[in-house]
This record gives C-alpha cells, structure tokens and sequence, in this order.
C-alpha cells in the first residue's frame, strides 16, 4: 500500500509550516522528497516517525508499519563505538561480522573501539547510514543522508542504500537533484 | 573502495604520570600547610584544653583505636548512617523517576521536598526522638538530609536528557531497558555523582548530629558528645577526624564505584 499525505496542516507558535500538504510515495520504491529550506520537509518526517502531530489532515499506509530512520543529526550515542550503536537497534539475527562487512561496504575503516565522538562527521553520517539500513523496517525515511560526504564517496554510499533497500518503501529528503539521478528514484517536491 | 581515517583525536591517552604526581605532591604541602598553620595556633594560644596540637591529637586516635569500642562505635554509626544514605538516595531516585513520568506527582512532591531541605536538622531530629528510638534516630535523619538532594539532582539529570536521543529510541523501538542503558543512564551518571558527593557529606554530618543529641549506645555520636561532656577536647578532635576521614574516604570509594560502573573503560574518553 502506498503511503498518502492528505491534507497535512502543521504551524509552530501561529506559524504555518505545513499548508494542506497532500502527496503520495509509493510502496516499494525509493522516492525522493525535495523543496526549499523552511517548507516543512523535516516537519512531515517528523510527522510521518510519530515524533510530532499534525494539527489536521491524516497519513495513510503508515499504520502498523515499522519505521526506521537517518535524522538530519547522527543521533548516535556519542560514547559508543559504531558497531555498539548499530547493535542497539538492529535485527536479533544479524551478528557483529555482518555489521563490520557493512561498515566496510561504504568505505568505513579505522573505526573499531572508539567512540563515535572521535569519528569525523562523514563517518559519523555512514555509521547512521548503516545503522538504519540494518534495523527491522518496513518503512525507510532519511533526511539530507548523503550530506558532508564528498562526490565519490557518495555514489559508493547510494549505491550500498539502493542495494540495501531493494523493494522497500524508501522516502529520503534532499535538495541535490544528482543524489535523485543516482538514486533512480520518484520525486516528489514540496512546494 | 575509498578509505577514510578517523578524522579527530581519539583522546584514549591516559593523563602523564608525571601530571598526576605533581597534583599528589601538591596536595601533599596543602595538607602540610594547614598542618603547620594548626601547630602555629596551637602554640600561640599554649592551652590543650582549648586547642590540642596535631601530635596529641594523632596519639589520641591511636589510643582510641586500640580500645574495641571504638571500632565497634564506627561500625555502628557508619552502619545506620550508610542504610540511611542508601535509603534516600534510592528514593529519591524512584521518587525522581515517578515526578519525571507524571507533572502531578511533581506537584505533589515538590513542596515536600522543599519543606525537607529547608528544615532545620534539629527540629527535625528532636521531632524524630519522639517517635523512634535513638538507635534508629541517625537513620532517618541520614535518610530525609540525603532524599531532597537524591531527589532534585536525578530529576534535574533524567529534564536534561537528549530529547533527540529520546526520539531515536522511540523511532527504532527501543525496549525501556535499551533506552535506560544507551540513553537514560550515561545522562543521570554525572547528577547521581553528584548526590552521592553531596549527600554522603551532609548524611554524615546529621547523622553524627541525631546520635549526639540521641546519644545510642557504641556510637560516633555519643563518644563526641562524652568527649565533650568530660572536656576531653584531645579526644573531641579525634572523633571528629576520625569522622571527616571515614566521610571522605566513603564518598571517595563510592564515587569511584559510580564512575567504573558508568563508563565502559574501552571508551573512556566520553565527550
């Protein structure tokens, strides 16, 4: 079933963020979210996680799903390591290798046993990256993923989330229409 | 494949021997100085009677700690003083925890507390020989010093939690033990050293004061108050280091204990 937007109204102190927002993703697919800063992309995310309530207007196709995520911040737990913080909500049956075979598919090394505070902000960003990929989901929604990640690596990286997310429902927020080309994915924009 | 190395310092370089001397040695010539300034004190006003010298005061701990009653008045006070302690800070912890979760108990709670704290110890210790007995008298006082701090700092420890962190639990459904040990815990550490640190003080400092005025049998609190009574001022200085030792080495062990227990020693350069 395919997610629908309809009609979303949101406003933070008096001010109208989102504005009768109606829009649609489709199931399965990998469709990518663009509009200019300040037109509530963040704040239908937010939204569609549960993490805040519209003021009116509904989601369909969300209900029972299992959602997982990348946030605009890392929001790793700084004094882990990266494999301790991909632990934590991963699937039970995936084990410590499987993680480390992941870590390495972006290009990741260096990073065994220490915290993820002394981890540069483009590995930081991968370790969420995989960290997401690897949860139990049904639902995939990340926010500006690719950003702080230079040109190659960032193909390395949409190429590993594309083969990851192989028939899942996947929403990414970005505003670099490339990382859409690369990404083969629907796009919807915000306006 | 594009490789990338730890772009910031991993900060896992233990402190320089050499540094950690120097603060000992420090502290060395502090606790020389104040020595020394005693002695000086001591030598100008020339009356035992009203300021004993360290040395005498040195021979006064040793007499005492050959005589069993005096291990056996340790053992005893530290003992319901520690139940005490213990006992406030693990309600103040649940008591935190429940005021966290609910805005009414909060405001059921808060003015208790606040009536705790600014009571005065006495009022509250002559008030609790009414309904206990001596015996039990520095528990409870320990218990209600320790509860208001226990209480403030874990509640001010769980408001100040990463809400963002918070979300992420919630988005990957974290199971409520998860959340406690990668979120909740590492955020309360630092505020439950600092009640344990503060507490152990003032459970010490009332307790020893409820045993003074409730005068238990083998305590701190009624050799302090003999002492006192018989003008065995030697004597009074010694319990009272003996007091200030025992206190401080307690909260020095137990704020170790916390810190071992909170931070995963691989990792031990947290942010």
């Amino acid at each position: 079933m395919d997610i629908k937007v309809v009609n979303l109204n949101k406003s933070f102190n008096g001010q109208q963020v989102l504005n009768n927002v109606s829009m649609a993703f489709k199931n399965g697919k990998i469709t990518c979210l663009m509009g200019a800063s300040g037109k509530g992309k963040t704040t239908l995310a937010n939204i569609m996680m549960g993490l805040q309530k519209a003021d009116s207007g509904h989601i369909e196709g969300l209900q029972g799903k299992k959602i997982s995520a990348v946030f605009q911040e890392d929001r790793l737990i700084e004094h882990w390591d990266a494999v301790k913080n991909i632990f934590l909500v991963c699937r039970k049956d995936f084990t410590e290798d499987y993680i480390h075979k992941n870590l390495n598919k972006i290009g990741l090394t260096d990073y065994e046993k220490k915290p993820v505070s002394s981890l540069s902000g483009g590995m930081r960003r991968r370790v969420a990256i995989v960290r997401a990929l690897l949860a139990e989901y049904d639902v995939l929604i990340m926010d500006e993923p690719f950003k702080g990640l230079d040109f190659e690596l960032k193909k390395q990286v949409i190429g590993y989330v594309k083969k990851m997310t192989e028939g899942k429902t996947v929403i990414i927020i970005t505003h670099d229409k490339d990382e859409v080309e690369m990404l083969k994915a629907d796009l919807v924009t915000m306006n | 494949m594009k490789k990338e190395k730890a772009g910031r310092k991993s900060g896992h370089e233990t402190k320089p021997i050499k540094k950690h001397i120097n603060k000992l040695v420090i502290r060395f010539f502090v606790f020389i100085f104040w020595i020394f300034i005693w002695e000086a004190a001591c030598r100008i006003i020339n009356q035992e009677l009203f300021l004993p010298s360290p040395f005498s005061v040195l021979l006064s701990i040793i007499d005492l700690a050959a005589k069993q009653v005096f291990w056996l008045s340790i053992l005893n006070s530290f003992i319901r003083i520690f139940i005490g302690f213990l006992l406030g800070i693990v309600s103040g912890a649940v008591l935190a925890v429940i005021s966290y979760k609910s805005k009414l108990i909060y405001e059921l709670i808060s003015p208790l507390m606040k009536i705790i704290k600014s009571t005065p110890v006495a009022s509250f210790i002559i008030l609790a020989l009414v309904w206990i007995s001596s015996k039990n008298l520095s528990v409870l006082i320990a218990f209600l010093m320790v509860l208001p701090i226990s209480f403030s700092n874990l509640l001010y420890g769980l408001k100040s939690t990463d809400i963002k962190l918070l979300e992420m639990a919630k988005v990957f459904r974290l199971s409520g033990w998860k959340r406690i040990k990668a979120i909740y815990l590492p955020a309360l550490l630092p505020f439950l050293k600092s009640a344990v640190s503060v507490g152990l003080g003032f459970s010490f400092k009332s307790g020893i004061a409820a045993e003074v005025i409730g005068r238990p049998a083998n305590s701190i609190g009624l050799n302090l108050y003999e002492a006192k009574l018989y003008l065995m001022i030697k004597e009074l200085f010694a319990w009272t280091t003996v007091i200030i030792i025992i206190s401080v080495l307690f909260e020095k062990i137990v704020v170790k204990l916390i810190g071992n227990y909170g931070h995963d020693k691989k990792y031990a350069n947290k942010p």
